[in-house]
């Protein structure tokens, strides 16, 4: 029999104001096993921790149960203090009477009632609970980063700074990322290509960083520390090792209209292309949908023209296999769909664009060579409106609920150089609040409006309305508490930006968690905020929420720095708590072994004396240092041979009869 | 069908003669020859007692398990339905299939003797199938039955007279399968309110014995030791026949054999108190077949089980409550 002490901890008001610690402690006295029990304002402080170990001493208690917040807080603190006494960390159970009870109800009668049930769950537990022994695991010091745009490219610029390897995946041909696409930088104007190019080719040229681009993660399997990745390489059809990315195929091509993803399809390209001058790689690539050869058989100018005989037709998809460390999920974001819109006639109208389409028409890069020109007629726009928070913080359910927080600032700098550069401009913003909470972002606002004379409109548009080549804006005026109609040359729409397509698949593959807008969830949204809750997976950029560039690359730094802690480590700690197999009651079915998701099962041929009947059985062996503990065998096991250290079928059995008593 | 039991005896005698098997599962009579067992026949000389005709419906695949263990090839008859389980145990590794020659067999669909007698022939002494005409030898006279009317409860959902796995074929009459509505009756249960479903159950249950015939016979019940029976496991309360016995045995075993199960409806066949337990295990098939797409267990040994596999594709949890159920 075991001897269990019980701590009810207060947390100064927290649970004591909502449950009668001292009703908890008199009933804990009454449930099998427990020899002791004691309440405590703080029992994760010093002395609280020192009142657990003198009655683990005074009583030769066995088993405890702390009853106090979620054992995300305080397991770890608990578990040490009794090791320190000689029991083991694992006879320590938790009873969260604070998140799950004293936080969430008002009547001290109930909620001392509930915490009563959650005390005597944990107290069954205990009763049954076994010593066990964490073994350790090697970590691969190796890290993989899932996404080549700024946020992808700094997280590996710092991990390979610290002496790791590190393996960019980007599913485009170049890395680079939606930033490559920007033309100046909020809040002091610099070029985006210029900042951004130096760390591409920084990435391309260091040692420690591999560049897969046009190449995407298949599959996922293994465990913090020891990952392993499938990575596809998509065919490009060019020999990486040959081409030198000299651009003469992209001349010699006939098939030219293929909408240039680059310029957001604002220009065409060749079947075979660059995707932009500073693309690293510079590498062509063939697109086979718009590929004469792949059409129709017949062509191969390119292939003709190229002195280094890098066109390779035939090129398969290849496949790698890596072990990873860690993995760093930045796989960025798009702007949405307009199709929902029909207000704002995106679709219908050529002289309707989203910013991101701006920032391609003001680049000397773009399809204008960076010279303002509406796409309709080529003509400069002399009156242009801006329209904020385009499917952002909206209710219907086209919108998103959320601000996608670069619109403000980038909608300033749009309409100040615009103001800049062509001073006969008339720009007109169209906002609902204006969110500027950042280093220089309010002076760079009221710049945009008290230097450049930008005409700000509190209010929003109705509907956008094309008459004869002419645009009219339709919208409301909420400071003057009137109706406003301005005709427009250009409409800008500042569209609201989700998670990149992939995020969700990604995440299914890395049992990362997501949230309703597909944006990845952080382990603790204030004090892990570049973690997921998924061990050894780590978060940057915008796949994490909407960020800005600064946020982003501080983001991407910070989960750098958890990567190298992580990979600085030889060894690490497994969790005992682990699947184990019953060689009498194993039928040998790969049940288990199917539902498995780090392959930790495997089976043997082994012969077993059951009840003197000595047979060869195929049994199903459990490897302790792959496993993880989520116990999916043990509810597929249809003979119940399958169990979980820690966790077993018969502790959890004994809680669900506890709470049910 | 005198043809196709002529032909099996001599590929069977032929067969323990080349020494490719030595022994030969099928079925032989038990009390009367409506009631047939399954047997096993060591030698050329027993392989007379080898019958095969209407009667007989018992599914051999599971006593596979047992006798591939054994020294030697065993040769099988199987029928259509009995390869699904067949190959589901092949699946599990619970057959060894090197140590098995598999001869499939015709099947026109099997009698119920037990609809014979629901169907007022009192005092049945035999029963012969012509055709389409069964006819009932009675201490009272005969009576007659279209074949339709008494066929066994598993051949009105027949999954088809095509066999999944096989070394050879006896098909002396080819039958053309016919539609039938498997999931009918799971549908009538599904339109029924909560409470009446609960009654219906109930009712059905509450005649249990607990005998554990349906378990004994079913091809996915195949533990080494079964949870029932093992005092650890927390479900094994044989000697309380409560209603813990009524309710949840039946559950627990339909959830056990889920996604596994062929709906051989062996479990109906063999229950003493006609309780229909297959349309447990039809549930799960249907919402397997809805939720994870079309599956039928058995059909190889090769593809993955919904239930014991992840696609992106499948079913979100919100599929419980999106039907009104406590999620």
């Amino acid at each position: 029999m075991q001897r269990i002490g019980v701590f009810i901890c207060w947390c100064g008001s927290n649970i004591a104001a909502t449950v009668d610690v001292k009703k908890v402690a008199e009933a804990a006295l009454n449930e099998p096993g427990v020899v002791f029990s004691a309440d405590y304002q703080y029992m994760c402080s010093q002395s609280g921790q020192q009142l657990m170990k003198d009655a683990i001493k005074e009583k030769g208690l066995t088993g405890i149960v702390v009853c106090s917040c979620s054992p995300r807080m305080h397991e770890t603190t608990f578990r040490k203090a009794a090791e320190s006494c000689g029991i083991n960390p694992y006879m320590v159970e938790i009873a969260n009477i604070r998140e799950h009870c004293s936080w969430i109800h008002k009547d001290i009668k109930e909620a001392t009632e509930k915490a009563i049930i959650l005390m005597r769950t944990a107290v069954a537990k205990v009763n049954l609970d076994n010593s066990l022994t964490a073994g350790t695991s090697d970590v691969v010091k190796r890290a993989l980063v899932i996404g080549g745009g700024i946020a992808g490219i700094q997280s590996a610029l710092d991990i390979a700074e610290a002496g790791y390897e590190v393996d960019i995946v980007e599913k485009a041909p170049t890395i680079g990322g939606k930033m490559a696409q920007l033309d100046k930088t909020f809040p002091t104007l610099d070029c985006a290509a210029c900042i951004l190019t130096p760390k591409m080719v920084e990435a391309a040229s260091n040692e420690k960083i591999k560049i897969y681009s046009f190449s995407e993660v298949e599959s996922v399997k293994g465990f913090v520390g020891n990952f392993t990745a499938k990575i596809k390489k998509k065919a490009r059809f060019v020999d990486e090792n040959l081409c030198t990315g000299c651009g003469l195929c992209t001349e010699k091509c006939p098939s030219r209209k293929t909408p240039n993803e680059f310029n957001r399809g604002m220009n065409t390209r060749s079947a075979v292309y660059i995707p932009f001058a500073q693309a690293v790689p510079k590498l062509a690539i063939i697109d086979p949908t718009a590929c004469l050869h792949f059409k129709t058989g017949k062509c191969g100018l390119c292939e003709r023209n190229c002195s280094a005989k890098a066109i390779k037709f035939d090129q398969q998809d290849e496949y790698i296999e890596q072990k990873y460390g860690a993995i760093v999920v930045a796989t960025g974001f798009d702007t949405i769909k307009l199709d929902n819109f029909g207000e704002y006639g995106y679709n219908e109208n050529p002289d309707v664009i989203t910013s991101l389409e701006l920032e391609r028409l003001m680049n000397a890069a773009g399809p204008t060579g960076g010279v303002l020109l509406r796409p309709s007629d080529k003509q400069h726009p002399k009156k242009i409106v801006f329209v904020q928070c385009v499917g952002s913080r909206g209710l219907r359910p086209c919108d998103k609920p959320y601000c996608s927080k670069i619109c403000c600032m980038y909608t300033a700098k749009h309409s100040m150089l615009i103001r800049e550069k062509y001073p006969d401009t008339e720009v007109t913003v169209f906002y609902i609040d204006v969110r500027t909470p950042g280093k220089n972002f309010d002076e760079f606002y009221r710049r945009a409006v008290e230097q450049y004379g930008v005409n700000y409109i509190k209010g929003q548009v109705g509907k956008v309305v094309e008459n004869d080549g002419k645009l009219t804006v339709y919208g409301s005026d909420l400071l003057m508490n009137e109706q406003v109609v301005i005709d427009a040359d250009l409409v800008v729409l500042a569209t609201a930006i989700e998670p990149d397509k992939t995020a969700k698949s990604v995440a299914t593959m890395l049992t990362a968690s997501i949230d309703t807008n597909n944006f990845f969830t952080e382990a603790h949204p204030k004090l892990r905020p570049v973690e997921s809750p998924t061990a050894g997976v780590f978060l940057s950029g915008v796949c994490q929420g909407p960020k800005d560039i600064p946020e982003t690359v501080a983001q991407a730094s910070a989960a750098a720095v958890k990567v190298v802690g992580l990979l600085s480590k030889d060894k690490l700690t497994c969790n005992p708590c682990v699947a184990h197999s019953d060689e009498m009651l194993c039928n040998g079915c790969s049940s288990c072994e199917k539902v498995c998701p780090y392959g930790a099962i495997t089976y043997i041929n082994k012969e077993v004396n059951d009840h003197g009947k000595r047979e060869v059985r195929r049994l199903a062996s459990v490897n302790e240092a792959v496993c993880q503990g989520c116990g999916a065998c043990t509810v597929a096991c249809p003979s119940g041979a399958m169990d979980l250290k820690g966790f077993t079928n018969k502790q959890i059995m004994a809680e669900v009869d506890a709470i049910c008593k | 069908m005198q043809k196709v039991v002529d032909i099996m005896k001599k590929r069977a005698l032929q067969l323990l003669e080349q020494g490719t098997v030595n022994r030969v599962l099928g079925w032989k009579n038990g009390d009367f020859t409506y009631d047939q067992t399954p047997a096993v026949f060591n030698s050329k000389e027993e392989v007379n007692e080898l019958v095969y005709n209407d009667f007989s419906a018992a599914n051999l695949s599971k006593y596979l398990i047992a006798e591939t263990k054994k020294e030697g090839k065993i040769l099988a008859f199987l029928k259509p339905c009995d390869t699904y389980s067949f190959n589901q145990l092949i699946k599990e590794h619970r057959i060894n299939r090197e140590n098995v020659y598999v001869i499939g067999v015709e099947c026109q669909g099997k009698v119920d003797v037990e609809k014979v007698r629901a169907l007022g022939a009192k005092g049945v002494t035999g029963v012969e199938v012509d055709g389409e005409t069964v006819t009932a030898h009675t201490l009272y006279g005969d009576k007659t039955f279209t074949k339709e009317s008494v066929l066994m409860e598993k051949c009105l959902a027949c999954k088809g007279k095509t066999h999944m796995a096989y070394d050879e074929l006896i098909i002396v009459n080819p039958v053309e399968d016919k539609k039938n509505d498997r999931f009918k009756q799971v549908e009538e249960l599904e339109n029924m309110t909560p409470d009446e479903r609960f009654a219906f159950w109930q009712g059905q249950l509450s005649k249990c014995i607990r005998c554990n015939a349906c378990r004994n016979v079913c091809p996915a019940c195949s533990c080494l030791k079964c949870v029932f029976d093992n005092p650890n496991s927390g479900v094994a309360s044989k000697a309380v026949p409560d209603t813990f016995e009524e309710q949840l045995f039946h559950v627990i075993r339909a959830f056990h054999v889920a996604g596994r199960c062929t709906d051989c409806g062996e479990c109906s066949r063999v229950c003493p108190q006609n309780i229909p337990l297959h349309l447990l295990n039809r549930k799960f098939i249907k919402d397997i077949n809805k939720f994870y797409g079309e599956y039928q267990a058995g059909a190889d040994t090769e593809t993955r089980a919904p239930l014991t596999n992840f696609t992106k594709e499948d079913v979100e949890p919100s599929v419980i409550s999106d039907k009104g159920g406590k999620a």
